[in-house]
């Protein structure tokens, strides 16, 4: 176990310095790039005392690595900024100012983000039921029409891009059937069941797409394992199909999807990007896209950087739990 | 994915090493040997004729993508197009655009070069940087390798949409974007393929032939230009073929959201950011870029997984075996592939 606990540990640093590294190299590219960054920065709506409070605010007289020293510091222990007369304090974790709203960037994410993690979290809900269920039922009825239909359809769940997925339901289940209504966010606090309405269409969108990869790997890493020699032996003492497939082969099927779906929680961001704003779901993705279009790189940067942590933490969290599922891992 | 889940695919990828002058025409025997791939190739060959082509085609049509036609569309009615069909006619063969009376015929052929070329773009610069700094970190001594692998490790973790997202915004508008988008998601998602490469490289470099190359005096450039390059080709190739599916896929997506390919350039995401607004009145400005979009990447991906399997030994000997077991034993090279293909697809793993 202490092998085990030594390689959640050095996973967990590996993780703080990765994200650390990222934090550098998102600030240099975004804050280092020729020309002026200050206008840059500042937009291409600014006027030219604008931008000369901007370079002020962004320290340009100092060395890159002062400028990123200090940005670091208002993530630790924030601080404060002088907006003129008064003194706005920015209490940590504090990602700085965005300059078309004045409003504070964490205070922006925080707003957007229970919108974005309804997404995801009851999506990736979704369509591990669904993927692994197509999965394991092609694996069920192997060389049947079962298995070559459902082949097809994740093949074809495959090559849709999410954003013609959720479009074409769009169209079809509100627009022409009239299914459902439109989607639309309402927070879970003020009533569950709407909330849940809401988000039905968006969910069904980034699960179907994310599904069949699933459906793919649960159904070859099943067939895999089927193929073994400790299933014939499983099989020669009489153990029922049912069985052989529900536990043993599941089984082997188990670590492989654990290593998906974390790779997949960057691609499954990305597809809620699309997704909130094809729906128009108020988001971190939907601001994101705003704030590309109107070049507001305070909170360009700081959703990036918390986005990034998001998929840092998820990559970390699942190589802990592939160790626990395979635990050839630890001793690699 | 886990680094050891990496290493172990790309090892398992790997063809015989032994470089040779029979590698393609065995390619092409096992490529053919599988009929949906067959299939594929074909779509894929008409699609980039069709992308090459597209100057003939409108010049056939007698249209051009970027010429506004407001006498085809009725701005009493918000820009809807004249005529039945959404303005299909002699003239226009697949209607007109919405709003601005474009050809869609020749916004969909000339989309067509976008789509492809960008995602071909992209894909080439990403098994660039991923070879250059996998091979490198492979033949490198301690120090580079640890700072090569790191900063592979970082791009990994890096969410490709989001970074593309990002990075768009702050290069000025003057720069030709569809060389931008594919740049982007070139410089962005070359990371697995860095690790391929690092990984099969230090497999080989073990091999006999690679350390007869070392003991008779030959340069690390020049081993690693003619002994370890073409021991790399398969596993990169393998992997590249199903990046470029991906990488049309996030193309589009980047232009639907507005930030990626835009007007008057002509993209197929960007076609659909408005075609929810005009499926009534024009159902084929959404259909079609869609379809277009479908089954490109459909035959791509499929393409990629004939590619993968004409290269994988363990499968293209079971290419020749009887039907009943194939389905079983060709699973455990599609476990690697399932992964492959998603993080081929997000370009992060």
């Amino acid at each position: 176990m202490s092998g085990f606990a030594g390689f959640a540990l050095r996973r967990a640093v590996s993780a703080v310095l990765t994200l650390l590294a990222l934090s550098v190299i998102i600030y240099v590219v975004f804050y280092a790039t020729p020309g002026n960054v200050a206008q840059i920065t500042c937009g291409p709506r600014c006027s030219p005392e604008q931008v000369h409070q901007v370079a002020q605010q962004l320290r340009l007289d100092d060395p890159l690595y002062l400028r990123y020293w200090h940005f670091l510091q208002g993530i630790v222990v924030g601080h404060d900024y002088s907006t003129g007369t008064s003194v706005e304090h920015c209490s940590a974790p504090c990602l700085g100012l965005s300059y078309q709203s004045d409003q504070q960037v964490t205070q922006i994410i925080l707003n957007k983000l229970p919108v974005s993690l309804s997404l995801v979290v009851g999506g990736m809900v979704l369509w591990l039921l669904l993927g692994v269920g197509t999965g394991v039922l092609s694996a069920w009825r192997r060389g049947r029409f079962t298995e070559r239909a459902l082949t097809g359809i994740t093949l074809a769940g495959v090559a849709t891009p999410v954003f013609v997925i959720g479009l074409v339901l769009m169209i079809v289940v509100c627009g022409q059937l009239e299914l459902l209504p439109f989607p639309e966010y309402v927070a879970f606090s003020d009533d569950p069941e709407q909330w849940a309405w809401g988000l039905l269409l968006p969910w069904v969108t980034l699960a179907l797409g994310e599904a069949a990869y699933f459906a793919r790997l649960t159904r070859a890493s099943m067939l895999e394992t089927l193929a073994e020699d400790h299933i014939r032996t499983f099989r020669a003492y009489g153990v029922g199909e049912r069985s052989i497939i529900g536990r043993h082969a599941l089984r082997g099927a188990l670590a492989p999807i654990i290593a998906l779906n974390a790779n997949d929680f960057g691609a499954a961001v990305g597809g809620a990007v699309l997704i909130e704003s094809l729906f128009g779901l108020p988001g971190i993705g939907q601001e994101l896209v705003h704030a590309v279009n109107v070049v507001d790189l305070p909170v360009v940067v700081g959703m990036v950087l918390v986005i990034g942590f998001f998929v840092v933490l998820a990559n970390a969290v699942a190589d802990v739990l592939y160790a626990v599922a395979d635990r050839r891992v630890v001793l690699a | 994915m886990s680094e050891a889940l990496v290493a172990a695919e790309a090892a398992g990828t790997g063809v015989d090493p032994v470089p040779g002058g029979s590698g393609a025409r065995q390619f092409w025997r096992r490529l053919r040997a599988q009929r949906a791939a067959m299939v594929a190739t074909a779509v894929v060959a008409l699609l980039v004729l069709v992308a090459l082509a597209a100057p003939l085609l409108t010049a056939l049509e007698g249209q051009d993508p970027t010429t506004y036609h407001p006498s085809l569309v009725d701005s009493a009615r918000g820009g809807v197009p004249i005529g039945s069909f959404g303005g299909i006619s002699g003239d226009h063969w697949l209607g007109v655009e919405p709003q601005t009376g474009r050809d869609l015929f020749a916004r969909l052929v000339y989309g067509a070069r976008v789509s492809l070329g960008v995602a071909l773009t992209a894909t080439a610069v990403q098994v660039f940087l991923g070879v250059v700094v996998g091979v490198a970190a492979a033949l490198g001594n301690r120090w580079v390798d640890q700072l090569l692998s790191r900063i592979t490790d970082i791009i990994v973790a890096m969410p490709l949409m989001i970074m593309a997202l990002a990075l768009l915004a702050i290069v000025p508008s003057s720069f030709p974007r569809p060389i931008l988008v594919a740049l982007i998601i070139g410089f962005v998602a070359w990371g697995t393929i860095g690790k391929i490469a690092r990984a099969q490289t230090l497999t080989l470099k073990e091999l006999d032939y690679v350390a007869a190359a070392r003991l008779s005096g030959w340069s690390t450039w020049r081993i690693a230009r003619r002994e370890l390059l073409p021991g790399l080709a398969a596993p990169v190739i393998t992997y590249a073929a199903l990046m470029v599916p991906a990488n049309i896929s996030i193309e589009a997506s980047l232009s639907f959201l507005g930030v990626g390919v835009k007007p008057p350039t002509p993209s197929w995401g960007q076609m659909l950011s408005s075609a929810d607004i005009w499926y009534q009145a024009a159902p084929q400005y959404l259909l079609l870029p869609a379809a277009a979009l479908f089954v490109t990447v459909l035959a791509l991906t499929v393409l990629g997984d004939g590619v993968r399997t004409a290269l994988d030994p363990r499968a293209a000997s079971r290419l020749r075996i009887g039907t009943g077991r194939r389905s079983e034993a060709k699973a455990g090279s599609e476990v690697k592939a399932g992964i492959e293909v998603k993080a081929a697809k997000e370009g992060t793993s």
